[in-house]
């Protein structure tokens, strides 16, 4: 429906709608551009890419999974980049190749891939396998690492299980009295006996220029032989990558493994700055727009509390930092923890003050955004319940702040969106390269606000920036980055989703 | 514009001289401004019981600013000040016992907009003694019936009453409004301007009802309209420029005006 206006531009007249469609097209074409990027370099780094065999002109042979080429400078051809693995025989897993140096590219089936715990990944072939029942060589070999594979991976659950679920909570216990050490012992010789287990066993491998390593079976964490993969192995294996990057914690430095602890954290920091802000800024709003005298004097607060919404982070940063974790931190620590000092508990970064500083950055949203949802209530909506015999409060909470309450979401979704993209405020109040126990868990209050806590946002930086390679680090940049912004889509979503269920119940408020 | 020079009016003309035993509301030298200048100045008019009472007048002239003052809605607005006294049934309604909610429910009030909220009908009706609280819900089972009864509105929604009442038409609405008013048991009915944003035959269902609730009840009734006027109410009090002109019964003052200022205003000779 067209109303008076809200005019809308026809056609044959002149460039206007063109430029307006224009522009909203460019805004669409970046938005999908940017998605696909992060799908495609970062989801595709968990398929299995093909190993090539590449054999150069004097001889030498190296198997590697292409990256990409580059032109090189003046006119000279074309360079390739192999990803070749094998840092403990090459120093370096990446291999520049001249493309015009290339004899022979081929894919031979028996080429393997293993992730290893330490070394990164092993690419070559596989000899043989010894173990306590024998030496296995060749096809059989591989048959056989792929069982004892599965063995290790109970095993090593297992291992985790005991010592996350039984082994930590009672090494926690025993800090604050005793009384659990033959538990903790049980417990402890069951692990010893699991790792006995684990280790032993010894792969021979090949690198394919020949030269030979005893690889130790208990650090191999994964084998597959991509050439010899069909396409729903290789999509089997692509989805169990993608499941293990979102269920694990991360390894090596976080150039490896998951970020489970990240997306955990992120989620639980965003819904309890929410928790804080949404009744503050409820509060705050009703105060100014229907408590309060209409003066000069609640019209400067209104000014001041929009214009913090402009604030740069980094500022809430540095008070959250100055107050809550100095100030009312350090304050608790002296009253309530002192026999942990001079290690402190509540007086250094955690999740506490990370959401506390947030849903300060994020307040002047929720306000603003309440403060339009009660002006657009109709007076005569507010004068029909008292006439009723409402008394204020009443009125309020029984007509006005029901029908608010889409616009009361409005607020926490935008306070939502863009919290759960700060990284700034978060480097100085509590965010951690690596915690990777969340802040979550069976031991007693459960939720643990003083805990340090991981972050997507922060995560990124820390990958992208702070590992040593960033070749290696890009797809995992991409592969989180487009996590981030899943999870922010999905936070507004339920919002979105819960305000269209408030609407329909309580009737939309009139545009203005 | 014609101008009429008229003697200003002593109070005590104005005032048709009812029993106070059959008054329901008296209103004595009542002054009422919002920020600098007077809105209502010196009125004195007393209100029957049972009857229909109309304020007719100009644009500006007051009358919505009288019924408002009737059941302390200026109390949301800091600006205006007021003088003079209104009684409630001998009671003053700004005295320190008065509880103003309590006020408000024994004067009941219905405005222009028809403004039901968004909830269903049922609880539409049922909002004013949900407010009070204590009442099982067979009882308000009954009272909302009998609410909605009252305001011919029954049979009309009978069968949707857990339905929205913004789906109803813009005179079902006023209709529930009124339904919602009568609900709480009030002794006096305020109309501000009740049918002017609603079609003829709306207006003429309202009208009806009018005319049939005064057996219960006091109404006061502000229009723009005469012949409204004329149709529904038994005494009316002509305002201009927050002062009363003239007070009589409606078949007087629409026939036989004592002040040639009234008669020029019903007779259309001023804007």
């Amino acid at each position: 429906m067209i109303g008076p206006g809200r005019v809308r531009l026809a056609r044959g007249e002149g460039p206007w709608p063109w430029l307006a469609a224009g522009s909203v097209a460019l805004s669409l074409l970046l938005l999908v551009g940017l998605l696909t990027l992060l799908a495609v370099r970062g989801m595709g780094h968990f398929w299995p890419s093909p190993l090539t065999l590449v054999t150069l002109e004097d001889g030498r042979q190296l198997a590697g999974q292409a990256v990409r080429e580059e032109r090189l400078p003046d006119s000279a051809g074309r360079e390739r980049l192999y990803l070749t693995a094998n840092r403990d025989l090459e120093g370096d897993i990446w291999t520049w190749v001249a493309v015009a140096e290339i004899a022979e590219e081929s894919r031979p089936r028996d080429l393997v891939v293993l992730e290893r715990t330490r070394w990164g990944s092993f690419q070559g072939r596989l000899l043989a396998l010894e173990s306590d029942e024998g030496r296995v060589e060749g096809e059989a070999a591989w048959a056989a690492l792929e069982t004892r594979l599965e063995t290790l991976a109970t095993l090593r659950a297992e291992r985790d299980r005991l010592r996350d679920e039984v082994v930590m909570p009672l090494v926690r216990r025993l800090e604050r009295d005793s009384g659990a050490e033959a538990e903790l012992a049980h417990a402890n010789a069951r692990i010893r006996e699991l790792q006995a287990r684990i280790s032993g066993g010894m792969l021979l491998l090949e690198s394919v220029d020949g030269r030979r390593i005893e690889q130790p079976l208990e650090q191999v964490l994964r084998a597959w032989r991509p050439n010899a993969m069909s396409p729903p192995q290789k999509l089997a294996a692509w989805a169990s990558g993608v499941w293990r990057f979102l269920s694990e914690g991360p390894r090596a430095a976080n150039t490896a493994g998951g970020v489970w602890p990240a997306i955990f954290g992120t989620v639980l920091m965003v819904l309890l700055m929410s928790v804080v802000v949404t009744p503050f800024g409820v509060l705050a709003a009703i105060y100014l727009n229907e408590v309060a005298h209409q003066g000069r004097l609640t019209r400067l607060v209104r000014i001041a509390v929009r214009n913090l919404a402009g604030v740069p982070s980094i500022v809430y940063g540095v008070f959250g930092l100055g107050v809550f974790v100095y100030g009312i931190g350090g304050s608790l620590d002296e009253w309530f923890f002192t026999d942990q000092l001079p290690s402190p508990t509540f007086g250094t970064g955690g999740l506490l003050w990370a959401s506390l500083t947030l849903a300060l950055l994020t307040l002047p949203v929720v306000i603003v955004a309440t403060e339009e949802g009660l002006a657009r209530v109709p007076d005569h909506q507010r004068e029909g319940a008292l006439a009723l015999g409402a008394t204020r409060v009443e009125m309020l909470t029984r007509v006005v702040l029901p029908m608010t309450a889409p616009a009361m979401l409005t607020g926490v979704i935008l306070a939502v969106a863009r919290a759960a993209g700060e990284v700034a405020p978060l480097m100085l109040v509590g965010v951690a390269k690596l915690a990777p126990q969340v802040p979550v868990d069976g031991e007693f209050p459960f939720l643990h606000l003083e805990r340090k806590f991981m972050h997507l946002g922060y995560h990124i930086y820390d990958v992208a920036f702070h590992g040593g390679d960033v070749e290696a680090a890009l797809p995992l940049v991409y592969a989180t980055a487009l996590l981030l912004v899943l999870v922010i889509l999905v936070l507004n979503l339920t919002a979105i989703f819960l305000r269209h269920h408030l609407r329909a119940r309580h009737g939309a408020l009139p545009r203005r | 514009m014609s101008v009429v020079s008229s003697p200003r009016l002593a109070a005590g003309n104005s005032i048709i001289d009812f029993d106070p035993a059959s008054c329901c509301l008296e209103i004595e030298g009542l002054t009422l401004a919002y920020g600098g200048s007077p809105a209502l100045r010196e009125l004195t008019l007393r209100v029957p019981r049972q009857r229909v009472t109309a304020f007719i007048g100009p644009s500006g002239c007051g009358k919505s600013t009288l019924l408002r003052a009737l059941n302390r809605l200026h109390d949301l607005n800091d600006e205006v000040r007021l003088s003079g006294s209104i009684r409630l049934e001998g009671q003053d309604i700004h005295g320190p016992e008065v509880e103003v909610a309590e006020l408000r429910r024994r004067v009941g009030m219905v405005f222009q907009a028809p403004n039901p909220f968004p909830m269903s009908i049922y609880d539409n009706v049922a909002f004013g003694l949900r407010l009070q609280g204590g009442i099982r819900k067979r009882q308000l089972d009954d009272i909302v019936e009998w609410a909605l009864e009252s305001a011919a509105l029954w049979d009309e929604v009978k069968d949707r009453l857990k339905s929205s009442a913004w789906a109803l038409s813009g005179g079902q609405q006023q209709r529930l409004v009124i339904a919602r008013t009568l609900a709480v048991r009030p002794e006096v009915l305020l109309l501000d301007e009740p049918a002017s944003a609603l079609d003829p035959i709306s207006t003429l269902k309202i009208e009806e009802l009018i005319r049939n609730l005064k057996s219960q009840l006091t109404l006061v009734l502000v229009t723009h309209n005469m012949q409204q006027a004329a149709r529904v109410s038994d005494y009316t009090a002509f305002l201009q420029e927050g002062e009363l002109v003239e007070y009589g019964t409606t078949d007087t003052l629409f026939t036989n005006p004592r002040l040639a200022r009234t008669e020029n205003y019903i007779t259309g000779r001023m804007a």
